[in-house]
């Protein structure tokens, strides 16, 4: 555990926040560059979403004229609230100081508080697009938070914290051990993630289409740097969620003390993971296609169920005697 | 014990026991009658590593052999055998209609903690380190059972009534390191020749009530249709 007060992990925190924001748009770009070879297309480079992050931070804002004071504060709660949840997630080090103030169901707050101010700026202008697409988002996050809550439950009950440094200090210190419980957890921790980022089975990040769109439609009514703290915000969810796949179930290589080779090696170890985590959400995709939206309450069902099989297989056959 | 000092293969054991309870359900959800058909040759591929791993812990060689028979009968077998049964009688697109999904897959849930329950006082006795995969495979023949009760499709229920087969066998491999050979071989006959038997009804209940949906096993008249 890092000591509360320390400079350096505050300092480290703070890095860390800088990394998520320039990370996750470079991930977007990266799952993008696979999908468009994927699709046997050159496709824009890598950087393309950091460069339309900043054209569209230059460019003027257009507010709807029955827009009240909701619609022009909800980027800024949406931005902030989602790079505090980051904030939380142990990227390069797993001693965090501010994941002792807050662990994984603060985490999971800080996300609804997010969603919950994005729905209502839908709603804000009154536009039936946005109404649709705060119904539909709601929708999905109210079947996908337990099943989430339940993914870090069954965490939780192996390293006997909630906290987030503690499990992956847990799991790193355990070594390779076979669990059911974590093979469901993180089994059914995919399929709410693909849910929430709104990623191809459930949503479509690239269309615009009226029927189908989600947190597209949400959006709709914004511009300019609104518009880009919403995108951004977006993609930083996305990136928290292949963070916390990626570190909480293969934890090897993140820094466990405050040395700049440790960190150096933590740094190349996420990057890595999450390389490989965008090939295979860029394969999925292009394999996948979307699903109807009445099938959604199904298939986040068996993301709820995956994950209370995860907590039964824990309690039948990994603790006890 | 913690799970950490066990060896691997060990470990093995329980992560594919509680592969097992997925499939379970799997079947129990799966409408498309193909899917369940593959969810339960899924189970019975399985079961057999089980009965592997378990062989290559435990040393006990005729464990192979009933590994080999169960692979062969109920993940090869069996299913090919109703997949031909579902192909002519032209049901493959059939789709059946479960009311209430959530409530099927909880009662499923209330069943595994049930059988939890149960088993604990069986795990006190310490029959070996097999933990409480007495738990799961009660809980894989519970959903079995619940299987039978809760579809109308007579292929649903068959299939529900195979897997508790499996539960069993399962217990036996799990928590006795299986039984006498001559006892596997006599179920595993029983199972197929089950399997025969079922589908020469299949065939004469589709021909008396033209639809395999045992709820219409209850109209005493013909003429009364479904609106």
């Amino acid at each position: 555990m890092a000591d509360f007060l320390s400079v350096s992990g505050w300092l480290l925190v703070f890095l860390q926040g800088l990394l998520f924001l320039v990370g996750a748009p470079l991930m977007v770009g990266w799952i993008r560059l696979i999908k468009s070879r994927l699709q046997n297309r050159r496709g824009p480079g890598i950087t393309q979403p950091l460069r339309d992050l900043y054209k569209l931070f230059g460019k003027e804002v257009l507010v709807a004229h029955s827009a009240s004071i909701v619609f022009r504060t909800a980027p800024y709660i949406v931005l902030a609230s989602t790079l505090v949840a980051v904030s939380i997630v142990p990227l390069l080090s797993a001693n965090l100081p501010s994941a002792m103030a807050a662990d994984m169901i603060v985490l999971v707050g800080f996300l609804a508080l997010g969603r919950f101010f994005l729905a209502l700026a839908g709603m804000d202008v009154g536009s039936s697009f946005g109404g649709m697409g705060s119904s539909r988002e709601m929708l999905v996050s109210a079947l996908a938070e337990p099943a989430m809550l339940m993914a870090v439950f069954t965490l939780a009950m192996s390293a006997h914290s909630t906290n987030l440094s503690s499990v992956v200090e847990f799991n790193l210190g355990s070594g390779l051990i076979l669990r059911p419980s974590f093979l469901f957890a993180l089994l059914g921790l995919v399929l709410v993630a693909i849910a929430e980022t709104g990623r191809i089975p459930i949503d479509n990040p690239a269309t615009h289409l009226e029927l189908t769109m989600i947190h597209e439609a949400m959006i709709l009514e914004y511009s300019g740097r609104h518009l880009a703290m919403m995108e951004w915000a977006a993609q930083l969810k996305l990136m928290l969620y292949g963070v916390l796949i990626a570190n909480l179930f293969f934890p090897w290589g993140i820094a466990t003390e405050l040395s700049v080779m440790s960190l150096a090696t933590g740094l190349l170890a996420v990057v890595g993971k999450l390389l490989v985590l965008g090939i295979l959400v860029a394969v999925a995709e292009t394999v996948l296609a979307k699903m109807r939206l009445f099938k959604v309450p199904q298939y986040l069902n068996l993301a709820f169920l995956l994950t209370l099989l995860g907590l039964f297989s824990h309690v039948i056959l990994e603790s006890g005697t | 014990m913690m799970l950490a000092h066990l060896p691997l293969l060990e470990q093995g054991i329980f992560v594919l026991a509680a592969l097992v309870l997925f499939t379970s359900f799997a079947l129990l959800a799966q409408t498309r009658l193909t899917a369940a058909i593959h969810s339960f040759a899924w189970q019975g591929i399985m079961v057999a590593l089980v009965t592997v791993l378990v062989a290559m812990v435990s040393h006990i060689h005729h464990l192979y052999l009933s590994a080999l028979l169960t692979f062969s009968l109920k993940s090869l077998l069996i299913p090919w055998m109703l997949h031909r049964l579902v192909r002519r009688l032209n049901m493959e697109r059939e789709v059946e209609m479960i009311s209430h999904p959530a409530i099927l897959l909880l009662t499923g849930a209330v069943l595994v903690i049930f059988s939890y329950w149960i088993a604990l006082p069986i795990e006190r006795l310490g029959l070996g380190n097999t933990r409480n995969i007495v738990a799961i495979s009660l809980s894989v023949v519970l959903l079995g059972l619940w299987m039978m009760v809760s579809r109308r499709q007579v292929i649903a229920q068959v299939l529900g009534f195979m897997s508790m087969e499996n539960g069993l066998f399962l217990a036996a491999v799990a928590s006795t390191k299986g039984m006498p050979l001559v006892v596997e071989l006599g179920v595993a006959f029983d199972v197929l020749v089950a399997a025969v038997l079922f589908g020469i009804f299949f065939f004469h209940i589709s021909e008396s009530i033209e639809s395999l949906d045992v709820d219409r096993l209850n109209r005493l008249s013909e003429r009364e249709e479904i609106s």
